[in-house]
Parts: structure tokens; sequence; C-alpha cells
């Protein structure tokens, strides 16, 4: 009714091929903008900021670089963390000013501005991305991948050797100083919250337009064209050294932004092994899986439910407040049996149908996991043991996995897509 | 929603009338991940003594304590959640009890006016208060820890260590790599030669590094290890045979959960502690009657009386004083975290309160002051008897090497103050 191409009428080849070609979209798209940017600011404290946003975007920035490399290029990488690693420690010494040593004598340049040496950390990754992807040229697949992983293990055990990189601290640990733009601090203690946020915001909106429209141009024709059969591809004209190598710069340059920022804005002080381990490159290569492999939307989809949902778990699970009792007791179980009921019926409903939302009472099952939701919330929490929680929160995170690559495995920009289709038929679908 | 409601809820019973709020020491605690054997106890033991207070006597100079617990699971990331999910709930003292999240939170808290104290573990130079305003590490620290452990191996060599070799098997880490500059200060002091084995996270693979040790036939190895890298570390010293009486690790690789599953193996392994392992104190019995028997223990209350549940319990007290310190310059019982720092920096534990406390010779008697966050960083060191099954104290808390370390802490808090701008207090 509202959603439909019919009406929206185009009369220049600019217009006919933007970014959003449906109406409704390109008015959802600048509201989405404008609430991010004029209304979220007003309203966020340091707790959504710090627990939820930063991680949120940062991730996100992450997701979009591996989802070129994995989703768009074909090319599977298990080194995001140690990319991530790049990003920060580069950033870390251009905030600091870089410091070179020439027979004895050390030559060191001016710190240079936060959002500068972000960009820099970013363009050094690039180059190291590069090196690291030369071995595509010969390997494919399986053997990409852990080539890659060699990557992961070699950069962070050079930033825990390379005492220059730390700049000599007898820790190993970087911290970010106060650093500021137009006299608003950005890293450092003294941050407000609003101003962290619109500097993560502000790059994370510029490098997904860019990423779209990369993916959109003949760039991202060239890196499909490789992904769907490159010897196909090399046949029609496309420089498959040029193609990989530049999915390889193009993604790592995303993925350092995303370390730097990482160290940089969100947490302050970072070591390598803990901060950038194994750990990172798994946990962003899901988020692409989860999102959806070859989609922009998908990668901020994907590191939204990885960063929300633990957080929310925890919220729902274990926190408590303590003053509502006595009543409350009898409605948990309620609403806990209500959950469960819905979840092992979701469980049959995914296994029967191949999906998650097809099937007759797949409506009740979502309604009733968000209504107890919605009741654990607004009772503060369950107050239930912490490391219960945090096993639940394992199992729950890895159940959804799987029944995401069981039921859908383009992930969750495909649900996005499915309910796009169906709502340009709404309410007609005859 | 959920703040909204949990305002209502407090407005509900502020009508219904004027109630004191708890005093919140909220504790950042790991019951999972590779870290949780000695996550655990320290929970128990920190959450256990101030339900003890509760119970026996009502509370910190009158009000009821809380102890909020937001799992971390050793991981910065989570630790951020953690802070700041328990920021608004008027948390007095911080304790992470890991330096990664420590490092992190230490110029946050100092800019919320909130104090942080890592006892044993953080940053070390933050026992310098002229630059470090809200961080406290007092007993000890890394580095005393270090220098405790060489003055151990002097006196067993008589003074002199000359043509020693010493091993460092470390989790490759801000932690472990804390005390490698005292170490080496302390091996041009005494002539022993240092070589450093680093463990990467977790730490389950250590084969190569024991490898070279079998090779190498280090006299002494020292672990700074946390977590399962320590149960792995002293199953392959004991399965190259390596001297347990020779092999020394950290306070935080001494507790039964490191050296139980080497059975028998692990005899002799020695730890060096801040505070007395045991639960021959009285504070014990009023545990049994107050806490456990009443069904009230934290987590599965079998912890009690291991070495890192009282560590937990030390630091609770350690808490619980500098609160009633607080409460007594300020002259009221609702202190707030800028109170309570002023309390830990006027800390004094002596022989006598800690017996009052039911903890007699517990720790070390020691005082904060402005300049000095650190305590006098005294170390005592425990070993293993296998066959009884429990650690034992073999020294008398001796000092450490100060003439060493106090130029450390001063050269590295001074590098601190200039890459943040930090003015030095105290003058």
């Amino acid at each position: 009714m509202f959603y439909r191409e019919a009406g929206d009428f185009k009369t220049s080849y600019v217009d006919d091929g933007q970014t959003f070609p449906i109406k409704f979209d390109r008015y959802r798209y600048y509201f989405v903008l404008f609430v991010a940017f004029a209304m979220v600011p007003l309203l966020i404290n340091d707790y959504w900021v710090n627990a939820i946003f930063l991680p949120f975007l940062i991730y996100s920035i992450a997701a979009i670089g591996l989802n070129i490399l994995v989703g768009y290029c074909g090319q599977v990488s298990l080194g995001t963390g140690g990319f991530m690693a790049v990003g920060a420690y580069a950033c870390y010494k251009f905030m600091t000013g870089l410091d070179i040593w020439i027979g004895g004598v050390q030559y060191a340049l001016p710190p240079i501005n936060i959002f500068f040496s972000v960009i820099l950390a970013g363009l050094v990754t690039a180059v190291v991305g590069v090196l690291f992807g030369l071995p595509s040229l010969r390997i494919k697949g399986f053997y990409l991948a852990v080539a890659t992983l060699a990557a992961q293990f070699f950069l962070v055990w050079l930033f825990n050797k390379w005492a220059w990189a730390y700049n000599y601290s007898a820790s190993g640990q970087i911290n970010a100083p106060e650093r500021e733009i137009f006299g608003v601090a950005i890293t450092g203690p003294n941050t407000e919250a609003w101003a962290s946020y619109l500097f993560c915001l502000v790059i994370a909106a510029i490098t997904a337009v860019i990423a779209r429209n990369l993916t959109r141009g003949a760039s991202g024709r060239k890196w499909m064209a490789i992904r769907d059969m490159d010897i196909a591809a090399e046949i029609i004209g496309v420089n498959p050294l040029k193609a990989k190598l530049s999915a390889f710069a193009v993604s790592s340059f995303y993925i350092g932004i995303a370390g730097a920022l990482f160290f940089a804005v969100y947490l302050g002080a970072v070591e390598v092994g803990e901060a950038f381990g194994i750990q990172k490159s798994f946990i962003v290569l899901f988020m692409v899986i989860i999102g959806g492999l070859g989609s922009i939307f998908g990668s901020f989809a994907g590191a939204a439910f990885l960063v929300l949902l633990p957080v929310l778990l925890k919220l729902m699970l274990a926190d408590s407040t303590d003053t509502i009792t006595g009543f409350s007791t009898v409605m948990s179980w309620i609403f806990l049996l209500a959950f469960a009921a819905a979840v092992v019926m979701l469980v049959i409903n995914v296994i029967r149908t191949r999906s998650l939302i097809a099937g007759s009472g797949v409506g009740w099952i979502f309604a009733s996991i968000a209504a107890f939701m919605a009741y654990a919330l607004t009772i503060g929490g369950m107050g239930w043991p912490t490391d219960i929680v945090a096993h639940l929160q394992l199992v729950i995170v890895g159940a959804l996995i799987i029944i995401f690559l069981v039921a859908e495995p383009h992930g969750i920009a495909q649900l996005w897509r499915v309910a796009k289709e169906k709502l340009r038929l709404w309410p007609f679908p005859h | 929603m959920k703040k909204r409601l949990a305002t209502m809820a407090v407005a509900a019973v502020m009508a219904a009338g004027p109630v004191m709020a708890d005093l919140v020491f909220p504790s950042l605690s790991y019951r999972t991940g590779a870290y949780a054997a000695g996550g655990i106890p320290f929970a128990d033991g920190y959450a256990d003594y101030f339900t003890l207070l509760n119970e026996r006597d009502g509370g910190i100079g009158g009000v009821m304590t809380k102890v909020p617990e937001c799992e971390t699971a050793y991981n910065t990331e989570k630790g951020v959640e953690c802070y700041e999910s328990l920021k608004d709930s008027g948390g007095l003292v911080y304790q992470p009890l890991s330096t990664g999240i420590t490092y992190q939170l230490i110029p946050k808290m100092t800019a919320d006016d909130i104090p942080l104290h890592t006892m044993g573990y953080g940053r070390t130079s933050a026992a310098n208060g002229k630059v470090f305003s809200h961080v406290f590490n007092y007993p000890a620290n890394y580095w005393n820890g270090a220098s405790v452990i060489v003055n151990h191996l002097l006196e067993q060599n008589g003074g002199d260590m000359k043509g020693k070799k010493v091993a460092l098997v470390y989790h490759n880490s801000a932690f472990g790599k804390e005390p490698i500059r005292t170490l080496e200060e302390l091996s041009a002091k005494h002539g022993y030669e240092l070589s450093l084995l680093p463990v990467d996270h977790p730490g389950q693979e250590q084969k190569s590094q024991w490898l070279q040790i079998r090779r190498d036939k280090p006299d002494y190895v020292i672990m700074y290890g946390w977590g399962v890298m320590n149960q792995v570390a002293i199953q392959e010293a004991a399965n190259i045979r390596f001297p347990m009486e020779n092999f020394i690790g950290i306070w935080w690789s001494g507790a039964e959960h490191d050296v139980m599953p080497a059975g028998e193996a692990a005899n002799g392994y020695k730890a060096v502690t801040f505070h007395a392992v045991g639960d021959d104190f009285p504070v014990f019995d009023d545990i049994r009657k107050y806490v456990v028997d009443k069904g009230l223990a934290a987590g599965a209350g079998d912890q009690v009386g291991k070495v890192v549940y009282n560590r937990g319990l030390y630091a609770a007290m350690l808490a619980a004083e500098a609160a009633k310190k607080a409460q007594e310059i300020h002259g009221t019982a609702q202190i707030t975290p800028s109170m309570m720092r002023d309390g830990m920096e006027a800390l004094e534990i002596t022989e006598e309160r800690m017996a009052e406390l039911g903890m007699p010779n517990f720790g070390p008697s020691f005082s904060v002051s402005c300049e000095n966050h650190g305590g006098d960083g005294l170390g005592a060191i425990t070993q293993w008897d296998a066959a009884a099954g429990e650690w034992k104290m073999i020294s008398e808390f001796g000092p450490s090497d100060m003439d060493v370390i106090q130029p450390l802490i001063i050269e590295d808090s001074e590098a601190f103050a200039a890459e943040s701008n930090i003015e030095q207090r105290c003058n």
C-alpha cells in the first residue's frame, strides 16, 4: 500500500540509479539518519554509549569491512582481530606522535588530530591487509582461511613483542590520551557521551555510504564476479590480482578504522592478546554470517544482533532491582514457562518448516518470547545467579547461530528482504 | 524502561517512610571462563564478608551493605558494560580482579570520582598517590611480590645469587609483564641470570616453554600466572621433574585449585602471599554461624577458607574498614564514593584492629597516606603440603626491596603523569 514502486516516476538516470529507488525506503533511511544524528545524542547517557552504541557502531564498521572481503569478494578471512590490532596500534602511534630512530637519534612527528589518526590507521591497515592478501592469488577457500589465520597470530605476536609499537611501556598496554576535535574531547576519560557517539556515528555513516556505493559500482561487480567464479571472471576481463587485492585493501581499511575506534574511543586501554585475539576474528565473522553475506544492511544487523543480545540477556536475566518481590515470583514462573514453551515450539517449527518465519503459529511464538522479554525488563531483571546467566548467554547465542544457519543461511538481511517483498504486496497478496 | 520503573519503585519506597540507602560494594566477578577457578572463590569471599557484617553487626555504622555482582568473564568489554551499569548504583569502590580491566578503569574512575582498589594486581605504579589520586593497591603489589620471591631465594643461597639461573614463566599480558623490569633490576643487583618465557592466554599450551626449561635447567622458576595456566604449568613442571621447592609462584598462582590437579607431584610448590592462609581464625566461626549455616553463602558455599577466598575476605575487610574510616572522617553514615576515597587514603590497619575483627595476624599492619597508596609491600612465602592438602606459611611477613622498587614506581608513574597531563598532589 505504502511500500511500492507504482507512481514513483524517475525522470533522470541519476534518479533511476539511486540507492533507495522506493520512496518509502528513502524516507525511512532519512528518518533513521535523523534519529541517529539529531535525537539519539540528546537522549543517551554513559551506559547507552559505552555498553551499546559504541560497540554496535564499531563492530558494524568491522563487519562491513569483512563483508566486502567475504561476502562480496568471496575470500574467507580469519585475520580480522589481527588487522584490528594493526589499526589500534597505528592509531596509537599517530595520536601520540610517530617516532623514528635513525642512528640513535629520535625524530618524532607531532601528535596528529584524532580523526586523521583514525583514517591513517585505516590506510596502514590497508597496506598490511594487501600484504597478507597476496596468498589469495594462489590459494582459495579453507587454505586461504588458514593463511589469514597465520596473519592473526603473527600480528598479535608482533604487537606483544615489538616495544616500539606500545611506546616501550612496561606493561605492553596502550592507553589513549585525551584528544579533542574542535575543543570537544573524543578520547580519554573526560569524554561526553554524545561526543564519542557522534564521532563514531559520523565515521560509520561515511564508511557505510562509501561501501554501499563501492559494491554497487564497477569494483563491487568485479568482486562479485570473482566470488561467483574466478576463472569465468578472468575470461570476461576482470583482473583477479587487482580485484582480490583491492578487496583486501578496502576491507582492511575498514577493519583498521574499526580497530582504531575500538581502542581509542571505546576501550581507552588495550592489550593486544586480550582485545584482538582469535575471538575477535570469529565474532566479526559470525556477525557477517548472521547478518547476511554480501549485504551492507546485514553487517549492521549482524553487529546489532551479537552486541545487543548478550547485553539484553544480562539485563533480562541477571540484574535485579530487588525492590519488587513477593507478587512477582508467581508471575515470573508463568512468563518463564510461556517463554520456555515458545522456545521449544520455535525449534520444532524451524525443524519442520526449515524457516524462521514460516508456519501458522509463528506469530504466537514470537509474541510469547517478546512478552517474556518485556516482562523481564519491566521488573528489572529476573535476578538469577550471574554465572548461570553467563552460561545461558553462550548457549542461546550459539543456538541462534545454528538456527540461523539451518533456517536462514542468508542471514537477517534475507529476512529483511522477504519482509519487504511481503510489504510490497500488502494488503492484497494475491 | 527499566530505569523508570526502578525510580518508581524507589519513589514508592521513599513514600512509605525514610529508609537509608545501602552502602554498595559492587563486585565485578568472573564465575565463567578460563579464569573462573580464581574468580569464584574471590567473589564468594568478598560477598560473604559483607553478608557477615549485615547479619552480625547490622551493616557498617548502622547502614546495611549490598554487593551487586556483574559477570565480566575477565573480559575488558564486559568489564566496561559492568562498570557503566553499576555506576548509577552508587558503588563505593570497585575491585575488578583483572589487570586489563584495571588499566581501562583507572582514567575513567578518576574522572568519575570513584575509588578503585586493586589489591596485589593492576598498575603497580598506582602506589604513587601523588599521581594516581583514586587508585589504591595496598597492601602489596606485583613488584613487591617479585622482590619478596628474590629475597626468599637470597635467603636460601646465603645472600649470594651470583651465577644462578632464574626463569620467569609469565602470562603474556600486562599482568605477567609487570615484574620483568623489577626482576631485571634485581638481577643486575644480585647477579643472577634471568630468562623470560611468555605463555599466551589462556595458557593451556605450555609444552615448548617447559621443554626450554628442561634444556636450560634454571635453578629457579618464578611464575606469574592466573587461571588455567597455573594448573598446566605445575603439571608440566611435575612432568619434567623440576624440583617443586625451586618453583615459586606469585600470589595469583598459589591456591588449592592450582596444585590439586597435579596431586602428590605438586608437593613442595611455593607461592608468595600478602595475607594468611587457612581457616584457623575466629572470623571463620562467625562466617559459618551467620552466613553458611543460614544458607546465605555466596556461590556454592564450598570455598570457605581457601586461599583466594581468604583474599576476597581480606579485600572486603579492608573495604569495610575504609568505609568505617570514611564515616568517621565525614561524620555521616551515608558515605559517597568520594568520601570513601578519603577513607581509603586515611586507612590504618593495626594488629589490634585485626584481632578485634577476628583476624589476628591475617595480614601485615600498614597505613595508607596521600603519597603512598601501596602500603608497605610486605609478603610471606607459603608452601603446598600435598599430604595434608593445605598451604602452610613458611616465613613471616618480610619486607621487599623498596630501594629498587620505589624509583621504578616514581619513574613509571611520572611518565604516566606526563602523558596524561596530571598535576601531582600532596604537596
